[in-house]
């Protein structure tokens, strides 16, 4: 028994979105209302339908939520751990709750104000904070001392994401001869993708020149290869696959979903490191890949349209790698060959722009690119597209993928 | 938190934002042997895996007691970055810096890893498969920061540095 094919996401809505902060005076919880309210009556729905969140890095309190928006009976609350890691898998999440029996509608969503805090940071305290991520218990009912493991790696110079995947990258580089080259094609395809959306954030052309011209940030990465910060809601709404018949829109039936990654993964990419050797420089993504296809029944040749969760832009090549695309090792040629492009590559990647140019909404925009496609509505539409691939992460295990069929 | 961990920041030296060490039970004999410039690592007492950061139980075969074992100190970078923006102003002057995940001599590598700041290095010449050898600084009577430096060339690769001890 598994959840394959057993519940659809039927509906999606979002807030506009802006860049980092600029959100002001909407809050998180307001926009989480906004996406979640869109989500429902694009599906044909309304709050009285409503009755689960299948959440990841707890990305709304269903407490403040279900108060404001006056839900009638909350039967499902959960969220998979960690963060954005957990984006597409929390659409398997929701499947579990639907087909279990424990809920019949489940929304699953980000809302995101990076007014007051931002991931990393430029505080002392706060790059202590990134230092420290993935350490301790990880109970909200334990103490807040540092734990001895802390030590070993607080004073080592890594400070933010981008400082620890590029760490990464440079290995990926170091055992494949992966190009920089690589990680602009993925770059300068994406924003190609962006520009006719009215939507995305960032719609001016970018070269290659522009791509070599930018400040290096932590080698191997450059500004174009970091994601931008924004603010905004994204939430799609889950149901079972016979209720999704009924509905407004064709379903985006769920396939087959998996979250997790090795054990030894673990905090991995953040402070930790110690993954072994055949799998350090990849995106931790090999074993959910492998459950995802097994659950769908199907493999990477059947996947029509690609969403890869792309904070930064190697992650995207190696992921490429780990979902079957290409061989390991192959990705950075793959790549440059132009197979991720829109239109004229054999798996079109990221096809509304990704969190790169479109909006980093921790993944979410990836799942409404999706659904759009298989709908046949997608601003930059794969013709006939019939199965999606979203993916979230590579972050902190867990990890996820998860397929949709038309 | 050290007190301005920025006060005295050198180009290419990460300062330690860090000035305790939490030690426990766990984790002190590894600080203790720092201040001696030293470097010794657990390792399973039954299985003989080394584990970084030392954790309550080893990662192959569960165990929880260890043994304390001395090594030499020198290792392999795997992987390294150049950090070139500053994320906070005090790390101006210290940008270039270079970060590298080392692996140990004498360990099994993956699971005994160490994640470092390398120093007295041309940021722009460091590179994975490097030989590198451990530095401590002392910032203050707890805290001995564990960093890595270029092993000169004239010691030679790594087989000849260990016939020769």
């Amino acid at each position: 028994m598994t959840i394959k094919d057993k519940a659809a996401v039927v509906g999606i809505g979002r807030t506009p979105y802006w860049k980092r902060g600029q959100s002001y005076p909407e809050t998180e919880t307001s926009m989480a209302c906004t996406a979640i309210l869109g989500a429902l009556d694009d599906a044909g729905l309304a709050v009285a339908d409503l009755d689960g969140f299948a959440l990841y890095a707890n990305s709304c309190d269903p407490a403040a939520v279900g108060a404001i928006l006056g839900v009638p009976e909350v039967r499902f609350a959960a969220s998979i751990t960690s963060g954005g890691g957990g984006c597409a898998g929390a659409l398997g999440l929701a499947a579990a709750a639907i087909h279990s029996g424990m809920a019949s509608c489940c929304v699953t969503l980000m809302s995101l104000q990076q007014l007051h805090h931002r991931v990393g940071g430029t505080a002392v305290g706060g790059m202590l904070a990134y230092a420290m991520m993935g350490e301790g218990g990880g109970s909200a009912y334990g103490g807040d001392a540092l734990p001895p493991s802390a030590a070993f790696t607080a004073n080592n110079g890594l400070l933010a994401p981008g400082h620890s995947f590029a760490m990464i990258a440079a290995r990926h580089m170091h055992l494949y001869g992966t190009r920089r080259e690589a990680f602009a094609e993925v770059c300068i395809s994406q924003r190609n993708n962006a520009m006719p959306r009215p939507m995305s954030l960032r719609r001016e052309p970018l070269s290659l020149d522009d791509y070599f011209g930018a400040r290096m940030i932590s080698d191997p990465l450059c500004l174009f290869d970091y994601t931008m910060e924004s603010d905004g809601a994204v939430a799609v709404v889950t149901v079972s696959a016979e209720r999704a018949k009924d509905l407004k829109h064709p379903p985006a039936y769920i396939m087959g979903s998996a979250h997790g990654g090795s054990g030894r993964w673990g905090p991995g990419v953040f402070r930790y490191f110690q993954a072994p050797d055949e799998e350090f420089a990849s995106s931790g993504h090999r074993p959910v890949a492998n459950r995802m296809y097994e659950m769908a029944g199907v493999g990477p040749e059947d996947v029509d349209v690609a969403l890869l969760y792309d904070h930064f832009s190697p992650l995207v090549v190696l992921q490429l790698e780990d979902y079957g695309f290409c061989p390991v090792g192959d990705g950075g040629p793959f790549v440059e060959d132009g197979n991720i492009r829109f239109e004229t590559g054999s798996i079109p990647v990221n096809t509304h722009g990704g969190n790169l140019s479109d909006a980093y909404i921790i993944g979410m925009t990836h799942i409404v690119e999706a659904v759009e496609q298989l709908r046949g509505t997608a601003v930059n539409q794969v013709d006939g597209a019939e199965i999606a691939l979203v993916t979230g992460g590579p972050a902190s295990l867990p990890v996820s993928g998860t397929l949709l069929r038309r | 938190m050290a007190d301005n961990p920025f006060a005295d920041a050198k180009p290419g030296v990460f300062p330690a934002i860090l000035g305790e060490t939490h030690a426990d039970e766990s984790t002190r004999p590894f600080w203790e042997a720092a201040k001696q410039d030293r470097l010794v690592v657990p390792r399973c007492a039954r299985c003989g895996t080394f584990r970084l950061p030392p954790e309550a139980f080893c990662f192959q075969c569960r165990h929880r007691e260890v043994e304390w074992v001395e090594l030499d100190g020198t290792g392999t970078v795997y992987s390294r970055i150049v950090v070139r923006h500053p994320l906070h102003p005090g790390l101006a002057p210290v940008v270039p810096y270079v970060s590298g995940v080392v692996e140990l001599d004498g360990t099994q590598g993956a699971g005994a890893r160490m994640l470092v700041n390398i120093i007295d290095c041309d940021p722009e010449a460091v590179a994975i498969g490097d030989r590198v050898e451990i530095v401590f600084d002392h910032i203050n009577e707890e805290m001995s920061v564990p960093r890595f430096r270029p092993v000169e060339r004239a010691i030679g690769p790594k087989s000849t540095a260990e016939e020769g001890t």
